[in-house]
């Protein structure tokens, strides 16, 4: 895993997007940040993981895709995503980058600071 | 403590099964394996194109060592085993190596048969059987000249072809006088064996061979009429028998085989055979495909999930010499009661014979043009009535019109850049490459590694017989039953059945009582089941949205760029100047980019951004627009043409009956997607002999046609029947669809359904059976009562669903 430096070297601070009911399980909204749209995901156990909305394949939104287990599917193509790290599933191959959250008293922070599990190329 | 499982036998029927039982479970055994030659496990079916040169034993590696020791598999590699000890549980190998086990897994194989004749001991007579038999031929091509193999099947010829290319001079020697006559007939033998003596091997058939002679080494093969040809290398290809020698000596009931019953277990419970080595019902296989079926019902036994059961296979068989198309498959021998359908050009060396029976395919034999194989064996092994499809049935599944693949039937003498799939841009040789090279063997393998055949479907035939050429008559081929997806084993017919008999009445019920893999499921279950739900308990069934594809969930169509396209209902392609006015009013005020006029008479507005949805919808609500389906496997469209309200050619009102099917049937959720038409008299200008349903208005009433498809694959409907009145036209049409939602698989059109299904059985349930129409009808009219809700309405102005189209959170 590598950490980009932050262009202003302050740390990030977590910020308040929600509910944990604000999003149906098995489901996921979107965060608009400048930089983009970030998928929030709502596991069966109410585990919460954020992927930036863009397929590594073609772009496709994540945030619309079927879930399941740890897994999304994009809508456009059917690759197949892991919500932890944002690695595409064999036998595809490409990596979004996913970022840090975490859930207190139902309450979802998130951490504008992407990860980057696999070197990453942008394609758009 | 974990138990222990032996495998003696280091061939593909027995490692696949020990792959099949790692997937299952992972960690029920301490597992051993013996393999009596000295290297890991290899692809035998691949070793013709390793004489040939066009393949190195590297590459024909399944499972190198390293996968044993990653899976902690203790592997004795290059040695026999001699003796196995049932009472003690215990396998000893020819240098005293010995393991205990709990449960034993025999896949020894099968032996080369030798003809018993003078001279066999001599240095340069091999079989065709094992790496070592082709370094000993390697050599032999090396040094040497003059090649006879006796055999004219499958493997002698892949041997001959293979030593051709090594530059002997290869004659073939067979006792009959059809080559491979077991699976081809007199013509079709002919033409290969022509084909073949183009390529410069010689045959000499009907001749039986008496003696090998030489002294110090093989230097000719004697035949019972006294002639005698050179040889400094003889291959000796006659078949293969079941190696059961240990299974014997160690007491385990044998016939021709290690007998097995329908789990592959053998007389003694603790022990399980499966691949060449077995006799089951009575028949003993040969090829790859079959044996992979043994392995996955093995491996569920051995991970004591008890539930597969191995029914026996149906093989195909083809041939793998470079630039020859053979198919075969089935039973071949005509009797009195079987009769042939027969095409013979020779200009173009085409040879295609059916066998059939009671209208069934018995047997099929296709020489030079082989594309239409998998049909057949697939219509072969559904023991499928063809008596609707007869008079097109030699001309093949993809005789018309189809799209994406540029035509093309003989993929063995395509280039390696030739297109496949035209849909994601996959050619030739990069299927072959990800075949050899991923080590695949099925559809659904290469459908994931390349996405060739994964999108419109055209080329699948293309794609099999591309897998069927690169790895010959070993191609494993989807069992009968497809499993629903991976989370379970049960195909869409069983899961469907017991929702029904069962009541299941929530996916949750339906995954747990199917013992599910995956607790949620997954893309391609989930949307599945929710419509067998939906299909089974209309009102009671609570719709999953989660478990809906987004068009579905967000009742419009997502596009590449993320916006959605809106389209909106126009009963029977009829609009109104207020319509066209809201229509126009929505796209000026949220800036909609394009305005197009869709092949199915309505108008798509494309490039909606995702939050504008509900109060676009709102506006158009306003005019009376609503929802139109383009999104869902659902009812699209109505096209009609003016009829006789307008034209002076039209018989019928065409356009008021497409309004009246379309008020029955909006709303409905189907299997897969829906189109009707209405023309108003035989001209056909609403194109209805290419929609699901269509009707054509003749002067007498109205003809229904059904299954038709312009798409991909077109297909032509079957005409269902006449009826006198546009009520009737509902009846039959409200029955049609209902059938069709009850008994199709989720996503499947109705073309294919009807050939699968066939004709005959719709007509039978629609046309003849006059208390199944009307009850069908019933069924469909009451669960429309549950579907007929605008979902653009409820959204616009009751706020259901409103998370779906507002960000949860814009961070500035």
């Amino acid at each position: 895993m590598t950490m980009p430096p932050l262009a202003n070297q302050q740390s990030p601070a977590w910020i308040e997007v929600g509910k944990l009911d604000d999003i149906p399980r098995l489901g996921s909204r979107v965060v608009r940040t400048a930089h983009g749209d970030i998928a929030v995901f709502r596991a069966a156990d109410d585990a919460v993981f954020a992927l930036r909305d863009h397929c590594p394949h073609r772009g496709g939104p994540l945030s619309q895709g079927i879930v399941y287990g740890r897994t999304v599917a994009c809508p456009l193509h059917n690759w197949c995503i892991d919500l932890n790290n944002g690695q595409a599933l064999a036998p595809d191959e490409g990596c979004t980058p996913h970022y840090p959250v975490r859930v207190e008293r139902e309450v979802i922070y998130l951490l504008l600071q992407p990860i980057f599990t696999q070197a990453w190329v942008k394609d758009d | 403590m974990k138990q222990k499982l032996v495998l003696i036998g280091n061939g593909m029927a027995g490692v696949r099964t020990l792959e099949e039982l790692l997937k299952l479970s992972p960690d029920a055994y301490d597992i051993t394996v013996f393999g009596a030659e000295p290297y890991g496990n290899y692809n035998r079916i691949l070793l013709s194109p390793v004489l040939a040169g066009e393949k190195t034993i590297d590459e024909i590696m399944l499972n190198e060592e390293h996968w044993y020791e990653d899976h902690g598999i203790a592997l004795h590699k290059g040695k026999t085993v001699v003796e196995v000890n049932r009472g003690k549980r215990r396998v000893v190998a020819l240098d005293g190596t010995a393991a205990e086990y709990d449960y034993l897994l025999f896949a020894t194989g099968s032996q080369p048969l030798m003809i018993p004749v003078p001279g066999l001991e001599l240095p340069g007579v091999l079989a065709f059987r094992d790496i070592a038999d082709v370094d000993r031929m390697l050599d032999a091509a090396g040094s040497h000249t003059f090649a006879v193999v006796i055999g004219g099947g499958l493997l002698g010829l892949e041997a001959a072809g293979g030593l051709i290319r090594r530059g002997m001079r290869v004659t073939v020697v067979h006792r009959e006088h059809t080559l491979m006559e077991r699976q081809l007939d007199r013509v079709a033998g002919k033409m290969l064996q022509d084909s073949l003596e183009k390529r410069g091997i010689q045959f000499l058939m009907g001749a039986e061979t008496t003696a090998i002679t030489g002294n110090s080494r093989v230097q000719g093969v004697r035949f019972k009429d006294g002639s005698e040809i050179a040889a400094d290398l003889v291959v000796m290809a006659v078949g293969i028998r079941p190696n059961i020698a240990l299974a014997r000596k160690s007491g385990l009931y044998c016939e021709r085989g290690i007998v097995v019953n329908d789990t592959l277990q053998t007389f003694d419970p603790r022990v399980y055979a499966v691949g060449e080595c077995v006799q089951h019902r009575g028949q003993v296989y040969g090829l790859v495909a079959p044996l992979f079926e043994q392995a996955k019902v093995c491996a569920n036994h051995l991970a004591r999930l008890g539930y597969a059961r191995y029914q026996g296979s149906v093989s195909s068989t083809k041939l793998k010499v470079t630039g020859v198309d053979v198919f075969s498959a089935g039973d071949l021998t005509a009797d009195a009661a079987s009769e042939e359908i027969v095409i013979q050009d020779a200009a173009r060396g085409v040879y295609k014979k059916l066998v059939l029976k009671d209208n069934r395919i018995r047997g099929a034999v296709l020489y030079g043009d082989t594309l239409d194989g998998g049909w057949y064996f697939d219509l072969l092994r559904a023991n499928r009535d063809i008596s609707d499809i007869r008079d097109h049935l030699m001309f093949g599944q993809t005789n018309l019109g189809d799209s994406g693949y540029g035509g093309e039937n003989r993929v063995a003498l395509m280039k390696d850049d030739a297109e496949i799939c035209g849909c994601n841009g996959v050619c030739k040789g990069t299927i072959v490459r990800a075949i050899s090279d991923k080590k695949l063997f099925t559809l659904e393998d290469v459908r994931a590694h390349t996405k060739a055949s994964s999108s419109c479907g055209s080329c699948t035939a293309l794609v099999e017989q591309i897998l069927i050429s690169t790895l010959g008559g070993n191609y494993s081929v989807a069992p009968k039953q497809k499993p629903l997806c991976k989370c379970t084993d049960y195909s869409h017919d069983d899961v469907r059945k017991v929702i029904r008999e069962q009541r299941l009445t929530t996916l949750r019920a339906a995954m747990d009582y199917f013992e599910w893999r995956n607790p949620d499921g997954c893309h391609v279950c989930r949307p599945a089941l929710n419509y067998y739900m939906l299909c089974a308990w209309p009102g009671v069934y609570k719709d999953d949205k989660q478990s809906r594809f987004i068009n579905e969930r967000a009742h419009a169509n997502i596009q590449k760029d993320g916006t959605y396209s809106v389209v909106p209902r126009m009963w029977g392609g009829v609009t109104t100047s207020d319509e066209l006015r809201a229509i126009a009013g929505v796209a000026d005020k949220y800036k909609i980019p394009t305005i197009k006029i869709t092949g199915g008479q309505r108008i798509d507005l494309l490039g909606v951004k995702k939050q504008d949805l509900p109060v676009v919808w709102g506006e158009l609500n306003k005019a009376g627009l609503v929802s139109g389906h383009a999104y869902g496997k659902a009812l699209r469209t109505v096209k009609t043409c003016v009829g006789s309200e307008w034209c002076r050619f039209g018989v019928q009102d065409s356009t008021a009956l497409g309004i009246q099917l379309e008020k029955m049937c909006w709303g409905t959720w189907t299997p897969h997607k829906v189109k009707m038409a209405v023309s108003g008299c035989p001209r056909n200008c609403a194109e209805a002999t290419i929609k699901d349903f269509g009707v054509v208005a003749v002067e007498s009433g109205w003809e229904l046609h059904v299954g038709g498809n312009g798409g991909v694959k077109v297909r032509t409907t079957d005409l269902l029947c006449h009826v006198k009145t546009g009520e009737e036209a509902l009846e039959y049409c409200a029955a049609f669809l209902q059938l069709y939602r009850e008994e199709a698989r989720y996503l499947e059109r109705t073309a294919p359904w009807i050939e699968r299904v066939g004709l005959s059985y719709v007509k039978q349930r629609i046309v003849e059976d006059v208390n199944s129409r009307k009850a069908l009808q019933q069924r469909f009219l009451e669960s429309q009562k549950h579907f007929q809700v605008d979902p653009w309405a409820e959204r616009a102005n009751q706020g259901v669903d409103r998370h779906e189209f507002i960000p949860l959170k814009q961070v500035v």
